[in-house]
Order: C-alpha cells, then structure tokens, then sequence
C-alpha cells in the first residue's frame, strides 16, 4: 500500500488491496462522470466500463456486468439509470445525485448552446449541407449498431428472436404504431418465449 | 382549457410516461419521440427531428440529449431542462429502488431472463429508429450512400465515430449530399 489512508474509513475491504480502490467522494463522483460524458461520442458505455473497472478500479468487471444487466433490463437511458445506481451504492442519494449531474449536466450545456445557435442560424445554407450531410452520417453509425448487436443472434441461429425483431421494426419502423401498445404485446410474448425456450434446454 | 396548455408540463408528461417505455435506451425510442414531437404534436418538422438527431449524436454526452433538444425547440431553456428530466430521473429512482430491493448478493434469474427477452426487442426498436430519421435524412442517391459507407466503417472498424459524423458534415458542405 503505496497510499497514505487514514485509518479511520470505513472497513476493511475484503478483496485484495490491489484489486480495488477506497470509495470515491461526492466531488470525485461528480468529476468522473464529466470526464466519461464528455469524452462519450456515440454512446457513454465504453467509456464509463473503461473509467470505473480500468482506471478507477472501483468495481471489479463482474460487479459492473452485474449493475450494467440490472440497468439494462429496467426502461430508460441505460447509462443514466447505471451512474444513477452506481453513484448510490457508493455515497447514497447524494452520490446517485452527483454522479447524475457529472453525467448529464456539462453535455446538457453544450448542448442547450447547440440547440440556441441552431435556432438562430438553423436556416443558413451552408449549416443546412452541414447538417444534412451528418444526419446521413449518424443514420449510418445507428445501422451499424444494430448489425452489431444482431451478430451474437445470428451466430447462435436465434430464428424465434430474429423474428420477434423483424416484427417490432415492422410494427414501429414501418407501421408507426404506439410504442406502449406495441410494447404490452411483445413483451409478454418475448417473456413467454424466452421462459420456455430455457426450460426445455435446462 | 387544453389549448393554453403549460407546454413545459406537457413535455414532462409525454417523456416521463416515454422513458417507462424506452426499451433498450434512448437511440430505441427515437421512433416513439418522431411519432410524438413530428406527427402527434407537430412540435418539429420531420427536416428539424433530422437536423436535432444529428445534433444530438454529434454531442458528446449520453444519448438520451436528442431529448433535450426536443423541449428546446419546444420552450426554450426551461423546455429542455424539463425534458431532459422528465426523461432521466423516473426510470433513475425506478433502477435506484429495483438495485436495493434485489440486493447485492440476490441470484434471481429474473434480471437475466427479463433481459434476454428484451434484447431482440431493443435491436428491432433501434432499426426502426435508423428508418424513421433515414427517411428525413437519405433523400438522394449519394445521401444514401455516404450512410451505406458510414455503417461499413463503424461496423468493420474500430474508427471513432466522431471522424465519421465530421467527414458526412465535410461531405455535406461540400454540397455532395
């Protein structure tokens, strides 16, 4: 142990000394959510496992898998409802409550600057092509997310689950139908589906 | 009485009740949010709900700030600060108390069940949400092409995406789009 800690925090953890570090502050919470938002283009994740399991140390890979499925499962901004959870674990409503301001405050400042020169000079010609041209883009980055995230489905030969998926982008995509409508049949199905697929191969 | 109604309680209505139902974050409720904000609400054009995506993923910062860009064109500053909220804090606490009451050391198989069941679920809503905004945006030939071109490379590379968006901006400007 190369840091000078008071005696005094909390207790003794009860994995090795080099495997994780004392928890963080509320400032330091705080800090180190600006930093991973900051530097998150095209999604926060990566950059939030890299700073809490790699950097930090503050949670081993597993506990963060574990938080991470928690939060995915659960509806809304997955990284949201995981910085708001994580924070908490480690200095209470407090901790979730900077963590959350780390995360969200400094982007949602640039981005309110973003949204207020793009309502003055939205019109202009030449941001117009510029505008049009990352919108292309960004479709373009959304497709390969989705490709991504087929590939483990298509490897295991997930018909029932490749089905399902082509039948939500039809409903919503296509067909524009109500997200909550869709959703209260799907789920129940995709449940249901799910349930029985792992007890016939349990 | 609903025509004067308060715009920035109505944008806390819609996307807190919105974020109960965004499965597989943010990018997969696009399509609720253009269905709501273009269509039901005419609050944006379909060229703005473009134009406010794009801004949106060229930000850094957690996806879900296509929402606050949304209450801004809506009510200005408190519109978005509104949205913005209104789309975090109840799926937040809702994770805060579901991470206490399951504890810490719990092997329900519940959260990896429920999860697997919602995964093909998230990738259908997210391929709707590529359709809805490519619809807005790919309204050429060669616009369709430089988003074929942005996926090969974001699917077969490691490139930050960030180059990706700046070179289709560049691409724009230079009036290829």
């Amino acid at each position: 142990m190369t840091l000078d800690s008071p005696p005094a925090t909390a207790a003794v953890p009860d994995v090795p000394a080099s495997d994780r570090q004392p928890p963080p502050g509320v400032m330091t919470l705080f800090v180190a959510f600006a930093k991973m938002s900051l530097a998150g283009f095209g999604g926060v994740l990566p950059f939030a496992r890299r700073a809490i399991v790699d950097q930090h140390r503050w949670m081993t890979a597993d506990e963060f898998n574990e938080t991470f499925a928690l939060c995915h499962f659960l509806p809304g901004p997955n990284i949201v409802n995981l910085t708001f959870v994580f924070g908490s674990r480690f200095r209470g409503i407090v901790g979730a409550v900077a963590a959350l301001a780390g995360l969200i405050g400094p982007p949602l400042v640039l981005v309110m600057i973003l949204a207020a020169l793009y309502a003055h000079y939205g019109e202009i010609a030449a941001l117009r092509r510029v505008l049009a041209g990352i919108s292309c883009a960004a479709v373009g980055l959304l497709v390969a997310v989705v490709f991504r995230m087929m590939l483990p489905m298509v490897k295991r030969r997930d018909v029932v689950g490749l089905l399902l998926m082509v039948a939500i982008f039809i409903a919503i995509g296509v067909l524009q139908l109500s997200l909550q409508a869709v959703l209260l049949v799907a789920i129940p199905i995709s449940l249901a589906i799910t349930f029985v697929v792992r007890r016939l191969s349990a | 009485m609903n025509a004067n109604e308060n715009p920035v309680w109505s944008l806390v209505l819609t996307f807190g009740l919105m974020s109960l139902f965004a499965v597989g974050g943010a990018n997969a409720a696009i399509p609720e949010m253009h269905r709501v904000a273009v269509d039901l609400r005419h609050w944006l054009t379909d060229k703005q709900f473009a134009d406010v995506f794009a801004i949106s993923q060229l930000s850094p910062g957690p996806n879900v700030l296509i929402v606050t860009l949304i209450g801004y064109a809506v009510a200005g500053f408190w519109g978005a600060l509104a949205a913005t909220l209104a789309m975090c804090l109840p799926t937040a606490v809702l994770a805060y108390g579901v991470s206490r009451l399951l504890g810490r050391s719990s092997r329900s198989p519940w959260p990896a069940m429920i999860q697997a069941a919602l995964v093909p679920l998230s990738i259908g809503l997210m391929g709707a949400s590529a359709l809805i905004v490519a619809q807005a945006a790919d309204r050429t030939f060669l616009a369709v092409l430089v988003t074929l071109v942005a996926a090969v490379l974001a699917f077969a590379t490691r490139l930050n995406p960030l180059w990706i968006l700046l070179a289709g901006g560049c691409l724009g400007l230079a009036g290829v789009i």
